[in-house]
């Protein structure tokens, strides 16, 4: 009986070492799960307070109140913007270094209270301008993010490994001898998933929206466009994956390798701002990215389709960009 | 002389290591059943591939109707391969109406059940079929579209007897609907009952074809006889007539057979289990390769 496993182990372990797009990706894969936990959760314990600043960035780095411990300094640019994140409490003050100190404290939040406290004591003149607002709730900034990644998962790994099953069964040859072209084929899987989400989604976001008693800011209709934007995106990316391969662990690591860093990078559990800007940059890259961002300023700040207007162009077109490329690399066959 | 339905040139197909084709040209008549004949490994089923648009050639050329394969051949070839998965979870219905939706003119789904003899089985799960039945499914499907030309590609293997006798019965009415056949198959019976002209394939090379009978003929003016071995006497290998073993049986193989047989009786051969019959295509392929056909 050991000679038998033995002899079968062994040839797994060759099958396994001769593939090496397999090999490659399996050793690759924890080495980025780790890198990407580092990111996020390793560095120096997280500051207490967040600060947004207006200003000059050389001013900042002088200013006395700046360089307290435990309290971070995020570089805001837009007054309005910044303005929207203090009434939502996500930053706890604003303060802006243009010419005499000015700051706006949102007089509903503790944390305002004490980080005004600090201001004050290292620049007792700074004018103050109250503002008022509720915390926006965890569980309703997350909600989108579970949508999202439910979407996510749904796309990547409901399109990719169906194809591949076809391929590998033989199926896909036997529709290449019918007057069916690489390009109906991918739209009817697409079509397919995509009309899965939409009704999983729908009864998502009621079902969940109605547990939380959550009320979108904005239109439903924009949000919806925005979902249906964020799928087809994610569908032809999975379809760009299963494409071309006939391996189950390449394709289940290509898959993994796309989905690990889009469920810590993309937002869907915390906000990346105050992270390093080339993390943000790599965020940018995913089209989780773009749907979490739109949806969000739709559902929690009511935007509009003139705000959300890039994340949805950026969205149309890597659809246009995965699904073309999906096309021409399709395979009918095991090579 | 009317142009033929498919003209094969000079067909090469080279992978890494091996030649699978090696120059094959051969063209088949519209109406004819045209069996491929060979061992495993021959090049039969690398050639209909190419033959049926789903593989490039290296070199070559295969012509429908005097022109390049195009979406006009996707649209009249239908085709059963040795293996093909179906979708999870469709019935029999199911299957033959997502290959019907597939192309623009054909038969009726209900036509179709009835021709391959599916009536009763239309709402079972195409995964729950025997190798019989699913085969019949297979031809149903290659039947969705009416083509003017059927590939079969060794669409009798792993069944048994009598599901096989039915598959053959189900392609002979076809074929009476004058639909051209190309037929791969290492049973030389299946090629004998079915094929109006063949090709016989080893190494990826044709080594003859023609008509079954007309090839059998040219190649064996002889009449075989069988002896079973044990009662085939040593002293009567002295005789001087052309004596092959063949597995547990002597084979004679003579011009003359009643010179032959009055020969054996003079020397006390018993000849209660005698058989005599005329050489077949497995008698004609050994004779060319050396070879048994299904090794």
């Amino acid at each position: 009986m050991m000679r038998r496993l033995f002899a079968v182990f062994h040839a797994r372990n060759l099958e396994f070492v001769r593939d090496r797009g397999t090999l490659i990706f399996t050793l690759l894969l924890p080495i980025m799960i780790v890198i990407g936990m580092g990111f996020v959760f390793g560095g120096p314990p997280r500051p207490l307070f967040k600060v947004g600043v207006l200003g000059d960035p050389a001013e900042r780095q002088a200013h006395p109140f700046l360089i307290e411990r435990y309290l971070q300094s995020v570089p805001l640019e837009d007054q309005q913007a910044a303005l929207g994140k203090l009434t939502h409490q996500q930053i706890d003050l604003l303060v802006d270094l243009h010419g005499p100190t000015r700051y706006w404290v949102n007089t509903d939040s503790p944390k305002g209270y004490v980080v005004e406290r600090l201001l004050r004591a290292a620049e007792p003149a700074a004018q103050r301008e109250p503002v008022t607002g509720a915390a926006i709730r965890y569980i309703d900034w997350l909600f989108p993010g579970i949508l999202g990644m439910n979407m996510m998962f749904s796309c990547l790994f409901g399109v990719g490994y169906v194809v591949l099953r076809y391929r590998k069964s033989g199926f896909l040859k036997r529709l290449h001898a019918t007057p069916l072209s690489a390009f109906e084929f991918l739209g009817a899987q697409v079509l397919s998933r995509l009309t899965l989400i939409v009704v999983v989604t729908s009864i998502l976001y009621l079902g969940i929206g109605s547990i939380i008693h959550f009320h979108s800011a904005g239109s439903s209709a924009l949000l919806a466009l925005l979902a249906l934007l964020g799928a087809l995106s994610m569908i032809a990316l999975g379809l760009t994956i299963a494409a071309r391969f006939s391996s189950d662990e390449l394709v289940g690591g290509l898959l993994n390798i796309l989905t690990w860093p889009m469920m810590l990078l993309s937002g869907i559990w915390y906000s990346l701002e105050g992270s390093p800007r080339w993390v943000q940059w790599v965020a940018d890259v995913f089209p989780l990215t773009h749907l979490l961002d739109g949806a969000r300023a739709v559902m929690l700040d009511g935007a509009g389709i003139r705000q959300i207007a890039p994340d949805l162009l950026y969205l149309a077109a890597t659809t246009l960009v995965f699904l073309t490329f999906g096309a021409w690399s399709f395979r009918w066959r095991i090579d | 002389m009317s142009t033929p339905l498919l003209e094969v040139r000079d067909l090469v197909k080279q992978y890494a290591a091996t030649t699978a084709v090696a120059g094959v040209t051969f063209s088949v008549p519209e109406g004819i059943c045209f069996g491929l004949l060979g061992p495993n490994g021959a090049g039969k089923t690398t050639t209909v591939e190419i033959m049926e648009g789903i593989l490039p050639p290296t070199s070559g050329e295969v012509r429908y109707r005097g022109a390049p394969l195009d979406a006009r051949f996707r649209e009249e070839a239908g085709i059963l391969f040795q293996k093909t998965a179906l979708q999870d979870h469709l019935t029999v219905r199911h299957c033959i109406a997502l290959f019907r939706g597939l192309y623009a003119h054909g038969l009726e789904v209900d036509e179709v059940i009835r021709i391959c003899a599916l009536e009763a089985l239309v709402d079972r799960d195409a995964r729950k079929l025997s190798g019989g039945q699913h085969q019949r499914l297979l031809l149903a499907i290659a039947l969705v579209n009416d083509p003017a030309v059927l590939f079969l590609d060794e669409p009798t293997t792993g069944l048994d007897p009598q599901a096989r006798r039915n598959f053959w019965e189900l392609v002979a009415s076809i074929k009476a609907r004058r639909k051209t056949i190309i037929l791969t198959t290492h049973y030389m019976e299946e090629a004998e009952l079915l094929c109006d002209e063949i090709a016989i394939m080893d190494r990826g090379r044709i080594l003859t074809q023609g008509a079954p009978g007309a090839l059998l003929r040219a190649h064996f003016a002889e009449v075989l006889l069988e002896l079973p071995r044990p009662e085939f006497p040593e002293a009567a290998r002295q005789l001087p007539l052309k004596i092959f073993d063949g597995g547990d049986k002597v084979e004679i193989t003579t011009h003359d057979l009643e010179a032959t047989l009055r020969t054996l009786l003079t020397a006390h051969v018993p000849l209660t289990n005698l058989r005599i019959r005329p050489p077949n295509l497995e008698d004609l392929f050994l004779e060319l390769t050396g070879k048994e056909l299904r090794p």
